[in-house]
């Protein structure tokens, strides 16, 4: 009984500080939604609702192993790239060749983090910035799905595969059940664990993270690795949905994902972040491409639109920052 | 029967064929605050990492507790009790007190991976409570003072059971009052029958507080003396390797015109009414404590930060300081007081940093004057004695002593009628102390006004000739040659009253 309360006055604590953090971009979000339902009556129906939900899964899926690189003071460009390899090589492998569907998915899953995972080993063994080391694996990346496909989409209509992408738990989309999933996981992940204390410390000052012998190369890989997985389920599921393996997919994503992530508060100096800040980031992301799209906004319009906005959070913050240092 | 704790025997080290190491001795006793002496690159520092496991030794012995041990890595160091407490502090700002104390060594629960956050701050808490530090262990280290983020790090080195503790340069950054509680939880140390090696460039302290000394000149081994049978003059010679009569050099110079003066500057926050001038060949010293708003007048006075209110003068003219660029066409200079972070460009050659502010001076067209530049480089490496291979090596290669030359020569190069120094001699070693305060006695009698900022009260009272205190942005006393004691200035440091 005791236990439960304690847990309980603890749950609430957390959450009212992760309001207070996070209160100016919490506004923001709110603010937008409110607008929204104003000048669009379709914004607030379940169905709205739904459909946004699953629009920001695979940005979020991004943003969240991106929030731990660039908490690492480092960058991950490949996950767009990543994406479109692993969703390709799935769709290749069901369409193409006949391997099973379960068999196809842990290939694709296992290819992209390996992707993931020779980032991480690169960064950590020849010291070379990730921001180079990633843009190489953009291209890479990128141009093998174009070679594996030939440049041209695969379609795949196997219902038990397509299912993973268009199924529902409930009225849930499966989609949004697996970023539920990935949330909890990241966010104690980097909150909770003995990794994610050392994620913040080798962000925040890697001399003194060495000193303490704690293993920085072995964070670094543990992190691309991680990410490298995130985008290769994202393109999985992407893929599924679309019933076609397409070389284009994810073209551009990682910078939504950066986008989220600067727009959640992590800093790009490195050493603060958090999860759930990403979270809000991604949601600001998705109700601004909804809502535009529902107020019938050219989508040229839109991008302007969202480079204001990201100029304009990030602004407020660091305001905010500032006020309070004084 | 005195219990030698450690002992390093013949130590040898080369770096790409150049001895930095040759033949070095020191003997650590149990509960012994031993201090390690030496210039800026006569190899404290080299010898420390080799003892912290992260440079190994070409040749020669370490005793660890009369055992002769292979120093295999920074672990294996820390697991023989041997704990560094860096220059720079090694704690991550955006980390919890306890969160640094324990890192890498994570409280967790059972056998998870998931941190015992709870347990980590009351274990904290206790440790740093035995060091008189009051604190939560949720604080974020970036909240604390310099002086307390040491205590934490002297409390994280506790926490790993050492049993050597080495402090490098532990008071370059406190204040007066921040030394007397560190040096007050190092006695609480010694207590504890902990071992210390001291590396301090003043010898105040080391006096104060140490009972022996080891002495280190350009890698060899000088000697150790008991800090009670030795003299503060003794002590220079065997660093320096030659007799210094006086520490302090200063002319006395003729006093022209006034040339800068302030009239009750306001920066938010910061600074309350401050006025003061400076004559022509005058040296004008802004003592007080680390925080009294020092730093931010004179940043204002160079056009760094805004300021409220308050009138400047330069040759009795009154002028409005917007930016750097106004105050250097008005000719003042600054040496600010971080010079790696902000006096020079680390990465490029003494020649770069050195022409840097005159640069519109040595061009041709769109191109670099080669003549010109290597005319001006040449005369400031010859005037101030800047110990350098060539004008191209990269200002990062050389000691502290001779970057803050570089930072001088950047300035003097743009002939400035003031020139403000901003704890000009922090962190650099004795003999080139010396030759800053030449450089400054040079300058006062070639006419520039000074301002001298420092925390350190000889340096106040030997090098000026005029000085004023500063206490929470304002000026507190001031006081000419004849009354710069120390007694007084820390009155007025402290508030005047």
């Amino acid at each position: 009984m005791e236990k439960k309360s304690v847990i309980r006055k603890n749950l609430i604590e957390s959450m009212i500080q992760y309001f207070r953090e996070n209160a100016g971009i919490l506004i923001g979000l709110l603010i937008m939604c409110v607008f929204m339902s104003l000048r669009s009556s379709v914004f607030l129906t379940g169905n709205n609702i739904s459909n946004v939900l699953r629009q920001v899964t695979t940005n979020a899926n991004l943003a969240f192993g991106m929030t731990f690189a660039i908490i690492l003071c480092g960058i991950d460009l490949s996950v767009g790239s990543i994406l479109a390899f692993s969703g390709t090589l799935c769709a290749g492998l069901i369409a193409n060749s006949g391997v099973p569907v379960p068999l196809a998915v842990l290939c694709g899953i296992l290819a992209g983090t390996l992707l993931g995972f020779i980032n991480g080993f690169i960064i950590a063994k020849t010291q070379m910035p990730p921001f180079i080391v990633t843009l190489a694996m953009m291209q890479i990346a990128r141009g093998a799905a174009y070679v594996y496909t030939n440049g041209m989409p695969i379609r795949v209509m196997v219902p038990e595969y397509n299912n993973i992408g268009i199924g529902y738990l409930g009225i849930i989309p499966l989609p949004v059940i697996y970023t539920g999933v990935f949330f909890v996981f990241t966010a104690l992940l980097l909150g909770k664990t003995r990794y994610g204390k050392y994620v913040y410390a080798v962000g925040g000052n890697e001399d003194a993270a060495r000193f303490s012998g704690i293993n920085i190369g072995r964070v670094k890989v543990i992190t691309y690795t991680l990410i490298g997985f995130l985008a290769s389920v994202s393109g999985i599921v992407i893929c599924a949905r679309m019933y076609s393996g397409q070389p284009t997919a994810g073209d551009g994503a990682e910078m939504d994902a950066i986008a989220a992530v600067v727009l959640g508060g992590t800093s790009f100096s490195g050493g603060i972040g958090k999860i759930g800040g990403t979270l809000i980031g991604v949601f600001i992301i998705g109700v601004l491409n909804n809502g535009l799209n529902l107020l019938n906004v050219n989508s040229f319009w839109q991008l302007i639109a969202k480079g204001l906005v990201i100029l304009l959070a990030v602004y407020i913050d660091l305001l905010k920052k500032k006020t309070k240092k004084q | 029967m005195v219990d030698t704790i450690l002992k390093m025997e013949g130590i040898h080290k080369q770096f790409s064929g150049v001895y930095a190491l040759k033949d070095i001795h020191f003997e650590l006793k149990k509960g012994e605050i031993h201090a390690l002496l030496g210039e800026n690159g006569a190899g404290k520092s080299t010898l420390i990492k080799i003892l912290g496991g992260i440079y190994k030794a070409d040749a020669g012995k370490i005793y660890i507790s009369g055992k002769e041990h292979q120093m295999t890595g920074v672990t294996d160091s820390q697991e023989q009790g041997i704990s560094v407490i860096h220059q720079e502090l090694c704690l991550v700002p955006e980390m919890s007190v306890a969160e640094n104390m324990y890192l890498g060594r994570e409280s967790v629960y059972g056998h998870s991976c998931f941190v015992n956050t709870g347990e980590l701050k009351i274990k904290a808490e206790k440790v740093l409570e035995s060091l008189g530090l009051m604190i939560s262990g949720n604080t974020k280290v970036s909240e604390l003072s310099i002086a307390q983020q040491q205590v934490v790090e002297i409390a994280k080195a506790l926490t790993v059971n050492a049993k050597i503790l080495v402090m490098d340069e532990p008071t370059a950054s406190l204040t007066e009052k921040e030394v007397k509680m560190l040096f007050k939880t190092i006695e609480e140390l010694r207590k504890k029958q902990i071992s210390i090696i001291y590396i301090s460039h003043r010898l105040e302290e080391i006096f104060e507080i140490t009972d022996r000394i080891t002495i280190i000149r350009d890698g060899t081994y000088v000697g150790t003396k008991n800090t009670c049978k030795t003299t503060k003059d003794e002590l220079i010679s065997m660093m320096v390797g030659r007799k210094l009569d006086e520490l302090f050099i200063k002319s006395k110079s003729e006093f022209g015109e006034v040339v800068f003066q302030v009239k009750n500057l306001v920066v938010k926050n910061k600074v309350k009414d401050v006025s003061f001038s400076v004559r022509k060949g005058e040296i004008l010293g802004i003592a007080g404590l680390v925080g009294a708003g020092r730093t931010e007048t004179v940043r204002a006075i160079f056009g760094i930060d805004a300021y409220e209110s308050g009138e400047i003068y330069i040759d009795g003219k009154k002028v409005k300081i917007k930016n750097v660029k106004d105050a250097m066409r008005y000719g003042i200079g600054l040496v600010p007081e971080n010079r790696k972070e902000q006096g020079l460009i680390l990465i490029r050659s003494v020649e770069y940093n050195a022409t840097l502010t005159i640069l519109k001076e040595i061009m041709k067209g769109c191109f670099t004057n080669r003549k010109a530049r290597d005319g001006i480089v040449n005369k400031y490496i010859q005037m101030l004695g800047i110990k350098t291979p060539s004008p191209l090596t990269i200002a990062k290669n050389l000691s502290g002593g001779n970057q803050q030359k570089i930072v001088i020569a950047k300035w003097l190069a743009t002939n400035p009628k003031v020139l403000i120094l901003d704890e000009p001699t922090r962190g650099v070693d004795v003999g080139a102390k010396v030759e800053i305060y030449r450089i400054m006695s040079m300058l006062a009698e070639q006419g520039v006004g000074i301002i001298m900022i420092s925390s350190e009260l000889p340096e106040i009272i030997n090098m000026s000739d005029r000085a004023i205190v500063m206490n929470e942005g304002r000026v507190t006393g001031e006081l000419p040659k004849s009354e710069l004691a120390q007694e007084k200035l820390m009155y007025f440091a402290t508030g005047g009253n």
